[in-house]
């Protein structure tokens, strides 16, 4: 145990702290079409000076520099202590990029990567399908050749961002007598593609919050065999690589959003009394604190492991499962904390925070079912971190 | 940066845990429970020669000279193999009290700790917890009063005694106006006892003492919470072996989400708190200041996973999970004895609160 940081980086703090004194923006950083001007500048100012895009080579667009976590880890203290966003944590950059990193053809690379880190690209992702969400593997947007293109047919849903992105990255079945995670490509699709049309999918929680559902139509949407990432029939097994990726990225701010409820619970009254004088409202603050101190220390845990290129094992496969769940705790104590206040929004009058913790309640729950359900997590846990056996299929009728 | 543990603190584990599984196997435990004092003085003696009991004694004094975090693996292996012995009172909650307050005489008891030839009992329950008009007073030198659940006391030497909430008094077991009577619990394997004084005299006493005392409960209540750890995985193991080897409706168990959930949900819950232990040891003896309020929440914490995780596991084995013979109740009731003793979880979150100002000290 040894939880000092090491004082080479020290400098690189202060260079940190230097460049968001000289030019933290002013306003938010916008990913709609209307703000792209603004959010281009941005990106591109954080590659140039190595916080964003970091290890991405430099003829890919990036800033070239070698892995270290502990850049990350201090980058990412910094920016959000400046309240400042490093990057853009869409799917493009997030999902797509190391995809193309480890599997995309030279081309593609200097094609695309660039663009999507300076955000002059943004990206939607075409998973899911009305009928395969957890079982993912077993999806029917079919792509049929014809000449040097892929014929498009079919449906996806979930589709992040897909009413203002200009391309889609996609897995499409095209062996359909292949078995079932054998027969699945992963495609590079301009979204101004004729036969694609968009729909808006409103969630529970309504206009609040930057993420934006659709559902993606495609009738014979023609796209060169050449956007093919990888190889043919090989999309099941590229796009787990990111996959992986993905849940671990869904890492909540456990502690930060802890002393956001117990500052509510400091402030809000009822019969004139602080909410914290209560020891019932209290008892369940402790709780979740101590749950909330768990989640920090895992992640250094989880943090010390990547350093020393260890595998966690199964302390590594539980992380979204008990984030996701604490972030939701959390937000029904902050509503139930309101009481009949609670419920308010959308602008009403009483409404506290603007919404947050209604808006924050909802959204934990989308991440408790998005990105792997907490059903599936518990499959991946018991079945590849303690061993125990698979459910044996039906057999066939 | 490294949140992890030393490969020495890998190896004491390893030795360990060898050491138990080959001397003190659960059937060793079944003996020990018909004892009078499960905390058996052979075992005891082989520990010390191992350096266990003098894990947190300074190596001036013959001890190891190690942290908390070291005594905290030391607990999570003792509770992972449901040995009894006197390992909280005497190996840590007196060695923290006795370096502390110093001298001739405490550093002759700290050589007898480390050496296994004097086992320390502690009955500072009345620091946390006043019950059946309990508490030891000094009156003319001599003490007077009732301790009730004293940690190891039963079958010890010598025992630390709190005397009201600023003075430790170090009392001999056998000194007169000394009684001792165990206190019989669910949990065979641990021993706790009431102290009865009636003008004893005590060997030594330690006036301006209250914020040593609390330096005890600190370090006891991470090393209980660390015990409980250790119980907690051998239940997680057993349920998971289980589940692995019985079947019914012609397939494993394990193989049925209802369990395989069962399974997950422990193991989640059981890996974070480990990491709040860990945090909470370190910082122990590298963030004294830290160490109030972490001190509370690792043993609420586990104690609440504890509880959970006990009661799944035993479901997991179904029907023999409840029978004597399984053995799986001996893990199941030493994480529910410890629950209590240190402060449960409700005083020692509403004690959370206090540290951090949410609430008035009561």
């Amino acid at each position: 145990m040894d939880l000092e940081i090491d004082a080479r980086y020290d400098a690189f703090r202060q260079e940190v702290r230097d460049f968001l004194a000289e030019h933290r923006p002013k306003g938010p950083i916008g990913l709609g079409q209307e703000e792209d001007e603004h959010r281009v500048h941005w990106l591109s100012l954080l590659i140039e000076h190595g916080y964003w895009g970091r290890t991405i080579p430099k003829e890919y667009g990036g800033y070239g520099a070698e892995p270290d976590l502990l850049e990350t880890v201090i980058m990412d203290e910094e920016f959000n202590k400046a309240g400042v966003p490093r990057g853009m944590a869409v799917q493009g950059p997030t999902m797509l990029v190391p995809t193309l990193l480890t599997h995309g053809t030279e081309e593609q690379r200097k094609r695309w990567i660039g663009p999507t880190m300076r955000g002059e690209i943004m990206w939607c992702q075409g998973y899911s399908e009305p009928g395969s969400g957890s079982d993912l593997a077993s999806l029917q947007t079919s792509a049929t050749e014809d000449g040097d293109d892929f014929v498009i047919n079919g449906q996806k849903i979930w589709t992040s961002s897909a009413d203002h992105a200009q391309m889609c990255f996609i897995l499409v079945r095209t062996e359909p007598e292949a078995r079932k995670h054998e027969g699945i490509s992963y495609l590079l699709l301009p979204m101004d593609t004729p036969g694609i049309e968009v729909q808006p999918l409103r969630t529970m929680s309504g206009d609040i919050g930057e993420n934006s559902f659709n559902q993606v139509f495609f009738s014979d949407v023609r796209v060169p065999k050449a956007n093919v990432v990888g190889k043919r029939g090989e999309g099941w097994k590229i796009a787990n690589t990111t996959l992986k990726h993905e849940r671990a990225t869904l890492n909540a701010n456990a502690e930060g959003t802890w002393m956001r409820l117990a500052r509510l619970m400091q402030s809000e009254t009822v019969g004139g009394v602080s909410l914290m004088e209560s020891p019932v409202y209290r008892d369940r603050l402790m709780r979740l604190q101590a749950r909330a101190l768990s989640m920090k220390h895992h992640g250094m845990r989880m943090l010390t492991c990547s350093l020393k290129n260890e595998s966690p094992g199964v302390a590594g496969l539980v992380v979204k499962l008990q984030n996701c769940q604490l972030s939701f705790d959390m937000a029904a104590l902050a509503i139930d904390v309101m009481g009949e206040l609670g419920a308010l929004y959308d602008h009403s009058r009483y409404e506290r925070e603007r919404g947050y913790w209604q808006a924050y309640s909802m959204f934990s729950l989308g991440l408790i079912i998005g990105g792997g359900t907490a059903q599936i997590q518990k499959n991946i846990i018991a079945e590849r971190g303690l061993g125990l056996p698979r459910e044996p299929k039906p057999a066939r009728a | 940066m490294d949140f992890g543990l030393s490969e020495d603190q890998l190896l004491l584990e390893q030795t360990l845990r060898g050491f138990l599984a080959e001397q003190v196997p659960i059937e060793r435990v079944r003996e020990l429970r018909e004892k009078d004092c499960p905390n058996d003085r052979a075992i005891w003696n082989a520990l010390a020669e191992l350096g266990v009991t003098g894990v947190l004694v300074p190596e001036a004094r013959g001890g190891a000279g190690l942290r908390l975090l070291d005594a905290a693996l030391v607990s999570q292996s003792l509770g992972h193999a449901v040995t009894p012995s006197p390992f909280l009172a005497s190996s840590v909650m007196a060695p923290v009290g006795l370096a502390s307050l110093g001298g001739a005489e405490c550093d002759g008891w700290l050589e007898g700790i480390a050496a296994g030839t004097q086992v320390f009992g502690v009955a500072l329950n009345e620091l946390h917890s006043v019950r059946e008009g309990a508490g030891v007073s000094l009156d003319g030198g001599r003490l007077r009063g009732k301790s009730l659940m004293a940690l190891d006391a039963y079958g010890a030497d010598l025992v630390l005694v709190a005397v009201g909430t600023d003075t430790l008094a170090v009392v001999r077991h056998d000194a007169p106006g000394v009684e001792t009577c165990r206190l019989t619990t669910v949990d065979a394997t641990r021993c706790t006892a009431e102290l009865v004084f009636e003008g004893a005299e005590a060997e030594a006493v330690f006036e301006g003492a209250g914020g040593v005392a609390t330096r005890m409960l600190e370090a006891g209540r991470i090393v209980l919470a660390a015990d409980t750890l250790g119980a907690c995985e051998a239940m997680i193991e057993q349920a998971v072996a289980y589940a692995k080897e019985r079947k019914q409706f012609d397939r494993l168990i394990g193989s049925f989400q209802a369990v395989k959930h069962m399974c997950a949900e422990m193991i989640a819950e059981l890996e974070p708190a480990r990491s709040l232990l860990w945090y909470a040891a370190h910082a122990f003896d590298a963030m004294p200041d830290e160490a109030p309020l972490l001190s509370c929440h690792a043993l609420a914490h586990l104690s609440e996973i504890g509880r959970e995780i006990a009661s799944v596991s035993t479901q997991v084995h179904g029907g023999i999970g409840w029978t004597d013979e399984q053995n799986l109740h001996f893990w199941f009731k030493r994480i529910a004895n410890a629950r209590h003793l240190l402060g449960g979880p409700e005083a020692l979150r509403a004690r959370a609160a206090e540290l951090q100002g949410f609430a008035k000290a009561s």
